[in-house]
């Protein structure tokens, strides 16, 4: 070729580009057919797979939170409310990793805490769906809530969210009776039916809120929306309403709640109030209290220190889990225990020198009498009234351990017997193996002694006491003791209805208490009345111009321990290391409508401290008598 | 060299036309140096691509007339290409490509972009984009450097004209811009093949092709790696790069048969498909017209590439053949790198659907080319 001139051949390059041209068209439509057969595959074998990818990815379940249930006072007062709040809230997937930088900007529009931040980092953490919002800050104020919106256009992913949150309008009055709810934490989403949560903020943390969280919580809904790429909701395709939880009125009585934390102001005290027909709980108080509405958003580590570190423990629920020394309080089921087990007749008398000592006890050691001359020649009636201490000793010695503490058994010491307060504490009823196990000790005839007169090794809390007031009311019928009247229906018509809960797997009732005598209720119950209305009762100033007849036992519970020969004075001692009074008592005689157990710490003696309270409360109960018109005096009986 | 090859050729097509033009009278479309088929095959795939497009851009109108717009001044730039002369295209396009690559020279230097890649050059007033000037030069240039002598090429002419392809592809690749450095690549070396080039040396091009793709993937970008890697196992990184083609294949998939029906796709509706009105916008069609919608376009796709290839063989000079073959295959690049990647048979690289795909270069530089092939067709029995 080469050497020789080359000159255009024209048919042939048109030949030559013509062929080429067919050849490239051939590949072509191969390659065309390729496509083809890969569509065909993807469209039409692969259809299935893929429609259900695509209906993923654009249907979502957007859960929606239902209305927490409101809680009533027995007369219909709303006690636990929901009302609107506004929250800010971050939207990761909307900053483009600009997240740190936003929320500092945040933070310089509205005050947002150290803790605020913590808890946010702790909650972006936790798993979640995406584009789901993460909480910043609760409770904007209105200025607030003005001031981020000005700033919107620079802050993408941060929204202000309109939220229903708990509102206890009457604060610390009901603190330890209800409890609160508060932002609920992932150890408490594994507990709960993580579904049913899955747009829950708050959870029930304390007392009823706790208790009945799943009544009062409802029944999650849920939207079915198609959403776009960026989780935006484009359209509704189902809705399933969320059920609101249960409305739960409580048998807490508002005004006589009230009105006994007013007479508590000051004290550390307690007072639980029950009535006896139906073991509903009428007035529960610990003082102090503290506002539950602080910890509903999340308190401040300020105001959680201050309650913590204070000496007076609000946080403390002493009706529920105060463990106290009943003393004389408990005289009334250790005569019981005494008379019906047979161990002393009822016409059983003991003379009082002021001290009793112990027939075979080689150390001859005194167990003294509260008066130090004694009570004289003394039987059950005269024992109870007086509170006298030796009838008790000797009786006790006679009754023996395992009847005494089988019948404070039976009147629920040493258990939990209540339904619906989960932090009421079994306290202790000693008998002989628990203090074997305990101690590795033998059981002396001593700690039977003291055991009868609720000292010793014998606690309980408030709301046993109320308890065991409320049994010698109801001459052993068990009531349980529950705050809960039953959930609440508002019809069309405004009728107000109540249903009464399932109790099944729900702590039981003990069996009622079956005497071998039942006139033996009398004997003891007569010397209860003997209390206020005898003429030489310990709170015989109750008694005076009462229009009803009450049953009623004092009690003075030592705090520090008095040596052998020492005196009590109560002048001398510090406030904190004097005797706890208590008391606990029932009326009307006849019929009772309420059972109720005092405990002032340090507050000195049962029948000058703690029965005029009960009184007090009793009166605005069933008389309406408002106490802060009266002047009731305070002097030792 | 230029003037004596243009002399032979003139001399040569007036001998062999001398008679053709006797034979007819001259037609409408002749006279507008249209070509009739070609252009209601282009009209109806302009229109069906304004319909997907009025659901891939959410059904936004804006979009839709901005793309008609383009649409129109593609075809009046066509209108008029087919006017011209190809003699005076042929004299013209050495000097235009030289420009061109000094232009590329200049967006490598001084050129703005996005994304990290530089693809403009900003002048006062105005930005252009020299790979798209090369891409409309580039088979002209080869064609004319190869036209002038006798074909098959000698391998001299050869290695010039695989330099003159080089040089751009290569520059462009800089950018970076793979999707268009192929395009350009194609382009001249369909030229080369159009033009007769022996078999052996095809194959043993191919074979040391295949031999070189480890040295480009030592040159690719790192984002270049990563869709080969997305490509490779898309669902490795499903949030990430690897999203586009789940999501394109599922809207495909989903579609079925017949589709979901237009404005119907959840998928391009609810923007689960990235860029869908411009890259993807053939997974909106698959998802809303299914099967037989895809079909329907691949089909008109290949009418018109049919049209053209027999529209380049009824050439009687080899320049305008060569050009024209490479346009029409160069063209079909375009769909098939398209489609395949949509589709998930080839990996991501950004290339347009032609007349399908929202963006204005793309339009007007195909249409253009359309042009030329009218103007190289119609003006075969033209003496000059």
């Amino acid at each position: 070729m080469s050497g020789y001139a080359r000159f255009k051949d024209h048919p042939e390059e048109r030949r030559t580009f013509q062929l080429r041209a067919v050849i490239a068209f051939l590949l072509v439509l191969v390659a065309m057919s390729a496509l083809l057969s890969r569509m065909y595959f993807l469209q039409v074998l692969e259809n299935e797979r893929y429609s259900s990818i695509s209906d993923k990815n654009r249907i979502q379940l957007k859960p929606e939170k239902p209305t927490r249930g409101l809680i009533f006072d027995r007369s219909g007062v709303l006690i636990a409310d929901n009302k609107p709040s506004y929250n800010v809230t971050i939207l990761k997937e909307e900053m483009d990793g600009n997240l740190d930088q936003i929320v500092a900007q945040v933070g310089e529009i509205i005050e947002i805490s150290k803790r605020d931040l913590e808890r946010f980092n702790k909650r972006l953490k936790r798993r979640r769906r995406p584009y789901e919002s993460v909480l910043l800050r609760s409770r904007l104020s209105v200025e607030e809530i003005a001031k981020l919106s000005v700033n919107y256009h620079r802050l993408p992913g941060v929204r202000v969210e309109a939220d229903l949150i708990r509102v206890y309008p009457y604060g610390e009055t009901l603190v330890h009776a209800m409890g609160y709810v508060g932002r609920i934490n992932e150890k408490e989403l594994k507990n709960v039916d993580e579904r049913n949560y899955s747009a829950t903020n708050y959870i029930g943390k304390l007392g009823i809120e706790k208790y009945y969280e799943q009544e009062l919580h409802g029944t999650v809904g849920m939207r079915k929306v198609e959403t776009n790429a960026r989780g935006r909701v484009m359209r509704v395709l189902e809705n399933i309403e969320p059920i609101p939880g249960k409305d739960i009125q409580l048998s807490i009585d508002l005004p006589l709640q009230q009105i006994t934390e007013k007479l508590l102001v000051g004290e550390k005290a307690s007072v639980v109030a029950i009535d006896p027909q139906t073991g509903g709980i009428l007035a529960l108080v610990s003082t102090p209290g503290y506002d539950p509405n602080l910890f509903v958003t999340g308190i401040s580590n300020k105001d959680y220190s201050a309650l913590r570190e204070s000496p007076d423990l609000p946080l403390f629920n002493r009706a529920l889990r105060g463990g106290y020394p009943p003393g004389s309080t408990i005289k009334a089921i250790s005569a019981l225990a005494a008379i019906d087990s047979g161990s002393v007749p009822e016409t059983h008398t003991v003379f009082d020198p002021g001290f009793y000592i112990i027939a075979d006890d080689r150390y001859k050691r005194k167990y003294r009498d509260w008066k130090r001359g004694g009570h004289g020649t003394v039987g059950i009636n005269l024992a109870l009234a007086q509170s006298c201490d030796v009838w008790f000793y000797d009786a006790a010695h006679k009754t023996g351990v395992d009847n005494i503490s089988y019948y404070m058994d039976m009147f629920g010491l040493g258990k939990v017997t209540s339904l619906d307060m989960p932090e009421a504490i079994p306290a202790l009823l000693p008998t002989k193996s628990w203090k074997k196990r305990r101690y590795k000790q033998a059981w002396y005839p001593g700690d039977s002694l003291n055991l009868s007169i609720g000292q010793g090794y014998l606690v309980a809390t408030p709301l046993q006491l109320a308890t065991s007031a409320m049994l010698l009311a109801n001459r052993g019928v068990w009531k349980q003791p529950k705050l809960l009247m039953g959930y609440r229906d508002v019809d069309e018509q405004g009728n107000v209805s109540l249903t009464q809960p399932d109790m099944q797997g729900r702590n039981p009732v003990p069996e009622n208490i079956q005497l071998k005598n039942p006139k033996h209720w009398d004997v003891v119950i007569d010397g209860m009345v003997a209390v206020v209305h005898g003429k030489r009762g310990t709170a015989r100033k109750l008694g005076k111009e009462s229009p009803y007849i009450m049953a009623g036992k004092t009690g003075t519970a030592q705090v520090v321990g008095i040596k052998q020969g020492e005196r009590y004075d109560k002048s001398k001692l510090k406030k904190k290391f004097q005797d706890h009074a208590l008391f606990i008592a029932f009326a009307p005689l006849d019929d009772p409508k309420i059972a109720i157990a005092v405990v002032v710490e340090n507050g000195g003696g049962g029948s000058s401290t703690a029965a005029p309270i009960a009184k007090k409360v009793m009166d605005a109960y069933l008389l309406g008598v408002d106490p802060e018109q009266q002047e009731w005096g305070g002097e030792v009986l | 060299m230029g003037r004596r090859s243009i002399v032979t050729k003139d001399f040569s097509r007036s001998m062999q036309n001398s008679s053709s033009h006797l034979r007819s009278k001259p037609s409408l479309w002749s006279y507008t140096h249209l070509d009739g088929p070609l252009l209601v095959l282009l009209l109806l795939l302009c229109a069906f691509g304004l319909f997907v497009l009025y659901s891939a851009s959410a059904q936004d109108s804006g979009y839709v007339l901005r793309q008609a717009i383009r649409m129109g001044i593609g075809l009046l730039a066509m209108i008029f290409i087919a006017q011209i002369s190809p003699m005076f295209l042929e004299r013209w396009a050495p000097w235009v490509y030289a420009l061109g690559i000094l232009l590329l020279i200049g967006v490598l230097l001084f050129g703005v972009g996005a994304k990290g890649a530089q693809r403009w050059l900003a002048l006062p007033g105005f930005r252009i984009q020299p790979s798209e000037i090369i891409k409309v030069i580039l088979p002209l240039t080869v064609a004319y450097c190869l036209a002038g002598r006798p074909l098959p090429p000698t391998f001299k002419q050869c290695a010039l004209a695989l330099i003159l392809i080089a040089l751009p592809t290569g520059l462009i690749m800089k950018q970076p811009d793979l999707g268009t450095s192929l395009v350009i690549a194609s382009s001249g070396v369909f030229v080369l093949l159009f033009s007769g080039v022996r078999w052996r040396y095809i194959f043993l091009a191919l074979g040391s092709a295949a031999a070189c793709l480890p040295l480009l993937w030592m040159f690719m970008k790192d984002y270049q790696k990563q869709r080969v890697m997305t490509f490779l196992d898309p669902e490795s990184d499903p949030l990430g790069s690897g999203w586009n083609i789940i999501q394109s294949k599922t809207a495909i998939g989903s579609g079925g048969f017949s589709g979901k029906g237009w404005l119907e796709g959840t998928q391009s509706q609810l923007n689960f498909l990235p860029e869908s009105h411009t890259d993807f916008i053939i997974a909106v069609l698959a998802e809303e017209q299914g099967l037989i919608g895809v079909s329907a376009l691949i089909g008109l796709y290949s009418l018109i590439i049919a049209r053209g290839l027999w529209m380049a063989s009824q050439i009687s000079d080899s320049f305008g053949r060569l050009v024209c073959g490479s346009i029409v295959l160069t063209f079909f690049v375009f769909i098939f790198v398209n489609i395949g990647m949509v589709s998930g048979i080839l990996p991501v690289v950004g290339l347009p659907l032609p007349l399908m795909s929202y963006g204005g270069t793309s339009i007007v530089t195909l249409l253009m080319g359309f042009g030329v092939i009218m103007s190289v067709h119609t003006h075969r029995n033209v003496v000059i």
